[in-house]
């Protein structure tokens, strides 16, 4: 590992100070802010982040998790996996991001691991992770071993042919069905940004993975006050029954009058470069009967643009199937 | 012969062993496993060369662990650790796991190093009494937390209850993991984990048992529920 610079700031402003300096905040950004430590000491470990200064934000007063004026939840950036998944309000109000933080990593990382941490966490492409190899997004220019190699794993949506790696979070899938917003202080004041047009595609610079900036501290997630009588859920289809990343995953927020649907959103993980949302699925949702056929058009309509590489078709079917088998179980729920 | 071997090797690292160094060295006058091998590493390629091992085995080296808490580092920087109930004032490398400070400067070898990127749990230890990885950690990090490792919970005279049931249901075959298990174990005695064993199997997914040990760890863990 490379040797770094330590430092603890107290303040808030202290910090993004400390983050200005440096020359990115994306791949191998020179200073990094460190929470929980889950995605970036393994990734120090392995050399695939070289920092040379560590700014350790973990005393800062970040970790709460409060009411929103005029409704809604607001998660500090420092409130840990398992606080949230296990908070009553989120249990109660907002299910789907309690499932999708609970069937992610270990009890273990999950009570490391930081709700910000978790917005950041980065692919597990193994060929990211493995110096040894050609990858766009550790080394720009370098070319992509994965489309031609083992991408079981990854990405067959908003991929393009310099990048095919797939976002691993569970939490940022929900996230994205419930419309979060993550709120950034950084060296120009505080902004707020809709998970929407937080991630970035790939496109031809996939070492840029989201939109902040040098000093751009994440300070708190704000979830809107759930929609009155909507339900939710996450699930989560992969290769054990615990511990492993997705195949296929789908976050589902549905409201329904009698057996139409009036609100709905989807989004999807373990398929996409970025946490997916499906603004044509739910399209063919909203206004329409809640029933098999209902689900598998707004399905097929969510994988239309997909693009599998060699060993990842299967994962267009089985995504269909998980979005079909989210809505199925979310629209009969009690 | 081979016996006789044995105790030659014995009565060699005995009486190489420094002064005062009694931390690693169970009761009755007999070195550990580590100390063994703390020395064997000094002296492993003279050692494995010579055909009598008693003759060339340990020169007057003192142990890894120790020449670590006295010689600082380059770039090190002061951190004070509360571990076990103790504190601890060390000059510290920042690259310096949680993991690796417990076990090379402070001597707390029971905590193990099993995948070292938080995909194992062998090094489970509680950090503010919840189970972490220790591995992904960096100690600098702790100067404000109270960790807990598997020395912390009980000792051999006095065994965690959770310990006792692990021996009880044999709930280990090599052994490797069985600290990351029992800190684990002991930590899902206060979160909320259902009463089945599918429940402490959802629970302890976390902590992975190559020998495959599952069934009798699944067990110890019911049962030291019972009494924690």
């Amino acid at each position: 590992m490379q040797p770094f610079q330590y430092s603890q700031p107290s303040t808030v402003d202290q910090a993004v100070q400390a983050g200005s300096r440096s020359k990115t905040a994306q791949q191998y950004a020179d200073v990094r802010f460190i929470a929980g430590g889950t995605t970036l000491v393994d990734l120090m470990k392995l050399d695939v982040e070289r920092p040379g200064q560590l700014v350790d934000i973990n005393t800062l007063p970040l970790a709460q998790i409060q009411s929103a004026p005029g409704g809604g939840l607001v998660i500090g950036a420092l409130a840990r996996n398992s606080t949230v998944a296990h908070h009553a309000v989120v249990q109660r109000d907002y299910p789907v991001l309690s499932e999708a933080l609970l069937s992610g990593a270990s009890p273990q990382l999950r009570n490391m691991a930081t709700t910000a941490g978790n917005l950041l966490q980065r692919t597990r492409c193994v060929y990211f992770r493995d110096t040894a190899h050609a990858c766009n997004k550790r080394e720009p220019g370098t070319g992509c071993s994965a489309i031609d190699g083992h991408n079981r794993m990854l990405a067959i949506l908003g991929t393009s042919k310099d990048c095919i790696a797939s976002n691993p979070s569970d939490q940022n899938v929900a996230l994205t069905a419930l419309e979060a917003s993550i709120q950034v202080r950084g060296p120009k004041g505080t902004r707020s940004i809709p998970i929407h047009e937080f991630y970035v595609q790939p496109g031809s610079t996939p070492s840029r993975e989201n939109v902040l900036e040098p000093g751009d501290l994440i300070v708190s997630v704000t979830l809107q006050a759930a929609v009155a009588g909507s339900r939710s859920h996450y699930l989560k289809l992969r290769d054990r029954a615990a511990y492993e990343f997705a195949l296929a995953s789908a976050a589902i927020v549905v409201k329904l009058d009698g057996s139409r649907i009036e609100y709905a959103r989807v989004a999807l993980g373990g398929v996409g470069t970025v946490p997916w949302r499906s603004r044509e699925a739910e399209h063919l949702l909203q206004g329409h009967t809640a029933n098999e056929a209902t689900f598998r058009k707004a399905a097929e309509a969510a994988l239309k643009d997909a693009r599998p590489a060699s060993e990842n078709g299967f994962k267009v079917e089985l995504a269909k199937r998980c979005i079909v088998r989210a809505l199925t179980t979310t629209t009969q729920a009690a | 012969m081979a016996d006789d071997r044995k105790s030659t090797l014995e009565v060699e690292l005995t009486e190489q062993e420094p002064a005062g160094s009694t931390a690693e060295r169970p009761s009755g006058g007999r070195i550990s496993r580590r100390s063994f091998l703390s020395h064997l590493g000094a002296a492993g390629i003279a050692a494995t060369a010579s055909p009598v091992l008693g003759a060339t085995a340990a020169p007057a080296a003192p142990p890894v662990e120790q020449a670590a808490e006295t010689v600082a580092p380059a770039g090190a920087i002061p951190v004070t650790l509360k571990v076990n109930g103790k504190s601890h004032a060390l000059q510290l490398d920042p690259r310096t796991t949680l993991l690796d400070c417990l076990r090379e400067n402070l001597n707390l070898p029971g905590t193990k190093k099993g995948c070292d990127h938080g995909q194992c749990g062998a090094c489970t230890v509680h950090v503010n009494g919840q189970r972490v990885n220790s591995c992904l950690s960096f100690a600098v990090m702790h100067s404000a937390d109270e960790i807990t490792t598997i020395e912390g919970i009980g000792q051999p005279d006095h065994l965690h209850p959770m310990q006792a049931a692990f021996i009880e249901h044999d709930g280990y075959q090599c052994g490797y993991c069985t600290s990351g298990q029992i800190m684990s174990a002991v930590a899902v005695c206060s979160e909320p984990v259902g009463p089945s064993d599918d429940d402490v199997k959802q629970a302890m997914y976390g902590n992975i048992c190559r020998c495959g040990a599952y069934p009798n760890i699944i067990a110890a863990v019911q049962a030291g529920r019972r009494f924690a």
